[in-house]
């Protein structure tokens, strides 16, 4: 959901990028998060708990919580509200603590 | 590894400012700053700031980080800024280790620190407040007004305070529909002239109530509300349900400061600041010589306060590297009697309580 119209604001997308989610393709923006671009494109679960494996989403976007870890192009821990979206990036829900590939 | 004179972490208002003051005096200054852009939380904020003139009060949050890089400009290669750069270690030589691109790890060393790490939103404790769906106020102000991206279709605001109300009117702006805005304390705790928009925009504000639960399996579905009596224990038979896919947390901040506990830096938890924050003396220094604070790291108030701080706290760190203006004296006391404006009156009584608390 991308704000079209706003009393104040507007905003500059840059260049269309490509990505996968889970092997599905999508498109997001230059300039904007990892997480910015999923939430746009209504993905709101980026991860798994550790222990009990309950959905997790974005909390603080600023880089503070690790609420939003994935595996990104392989590696995990990615935390994706602070990580610029990039062509061809293979984004994925992070279980747990991730592997090292 | 590198060896340099001052190093700050931290890009909001007080890491921008103490850079700016720093440098005049001829300091060489790196700024370290995790995200891919500094600014801080200024960039998020589209609504006019109150504060003093000299804070630049009237202009918007996102415009001050604007004219404060602008500034920096000037000091050409004496400043470094390097962004994706989170300093992740504090140790005893001074050493900071820093994580790049979320890839390289390396170490530097720096004569002098001033740490402005700014604050982390607090969290609440309820059944199922892990669901996505459920976000800070701030992250929610981020994704919206920085990216234009929507949290959702109707939203809770938990908090009645700036925070809280301004994210809420900032929601409306842009589409999203405000289901009602919670607050637990009998009355609002934000300034009268943003309540009162968001009154006047439809978005009800329901004083002493609290989220009892949330529901969802995998996002938020709805939030169950109820009435808190004047202990703040939820009275039975009070609740409601609003279906909403989004809530907002907006119960405070608390001062991020990690780095210079780890470095042995002494501190203290003090309320009126809003959580642990090391002991400093008037000239922002802690209880380790050549090692400062500035903005919300030193105990939450505003950006105008954290400007001037960071001020303070870029001119005495460069004073006590050799670097002294002229006009030293002078400067410093003009920083002092800023801070001291902006922390008089009623609405300042908190922090000054709190600033004598935390004194070294
Ligand atoms: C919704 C809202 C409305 C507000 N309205 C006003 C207003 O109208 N007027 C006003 O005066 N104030 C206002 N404020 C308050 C103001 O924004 C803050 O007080 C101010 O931004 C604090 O500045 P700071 O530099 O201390 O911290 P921040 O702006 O939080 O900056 C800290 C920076 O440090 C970085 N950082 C943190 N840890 C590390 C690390 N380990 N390594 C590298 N970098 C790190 C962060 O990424 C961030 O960029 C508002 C705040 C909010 C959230
Ligand atoms: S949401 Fe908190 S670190 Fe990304």
């Amino acid at each position: 959901m991308r704000i079209t119209q706003h009393p104040i604001l507007s905003f500059d997308r840059g260049k269309e990028l490509h990505f996968t989610f889970n092997g599905q393709p999508m498109t997001g923006y230059e300039g904007e998060t990892i997480a910015a671009a999923l939430h746009a494109a209504g993905v709101k679960v980026l991860a798994k708990s550790l222990n009990l494996h309950r959905p997790r989403g974005f909390y603080c976007a600023i880089g503070n919580c690790a609420s939003c870890q994935m595996v990104v192009d392989g590696e995990p821990n990615v935390r994706t509200c602070i990580t610029l979206l990039r062509e061809g990036m293979r984004v994925e829900t992070q279980e747990g603590k991730g592997r090292i590939q | 590894m590198r060896e340099l004179e001052l190093l700050i972490i931290g890009s909001g208002p007080a890491g921008l400012c103490a850079a700016i003051s720093a440098a005049a005096s001829g300091a060489r200054v790196l700024i370290l700053e995790r995200s891919f852009a500094p600014g801080g939380q200024l960039i998020k904020q589209t609504h006019m700031f109150f504060g003093s003139e000299r804070q630049y009060a009237s202009h918007r949050g996102v415009d001050i980080a604007g004219i404060l890089l602008k500034k920096l400009e000037e000091y050409g290669d004496r400043v470094e800024l390097m962004c994706n750069a989170t300093a992740v270690g504090f140790y005893e030589d001074n050493v900071v280790t820093v994580l790049k691109d979320e890839k390289e790890y390396f170490k530097i060393k720096a004569k002098s620190v001033i740490c402005a790490t700014g604050a982390y939103e607090k969290s609440l404790a309820f059944p199922n407040n892990d669901l996505p769906g459920i976000y800070g106020a701030g992250a929610v102000q981020t994704l919206m007004n920085v990216y234009g991206v929507k949290p959702g279709d109707r939203v809770l605001m938990v908090g009645a305070g700036n925070i809280g109300v301004i994210v809420s009117y900032q929601l409306l702006q842009a589409g999203v529909e405000v289901a009602a805005v919670l607050d637990a304390a009998p009355k609002i705790g934000a300034y009268l002239v943003h309540a009162s928009k968001l009154a006047r925009m439809g978005a009800p504000i329901l004083c002493s109530h609290t989220v009892k639960e949330a529901i969802g399996t995998d996002c938020l579905e709805a939030a169950v509300v109820c009435r808190v009596d004047e202990r703040f224990q939820p009275v039975p038979g009070t609740e409601q349900r609003f279906d909403v896919d989004v809530m907002c947390i907006s119960v405070g901040l608390s001062p991020l400061n990690e780095l210079l506990a780890m470095r042995g830096v002494e501190m203290k938890y003090v309320p009126q600041l809003s959580g642990s924050v090391p002991l400093r003396t008037e000239n922002c220094e802690t209880c380790i010589p050549g090692i400062y604070v500035a903005g919300d790291a030193s105990g939450i108030e505003e950006a105008s306060s954290a400007m001037a701080e960071g001020y303070l706290a870029g001119l005495c760190a460069a004073a006590a590297l050799g670097h002294v203006p002229e006009d030293y004296e002078a400067r410093r006391q003009e920083y002092l009697r800023q801070l001291e404006g902006l922390r008089s009156g009623p609405v300042g009584e908190r922090i000054r309580a709190g600033m004598k608390l935390s004194a070294l």
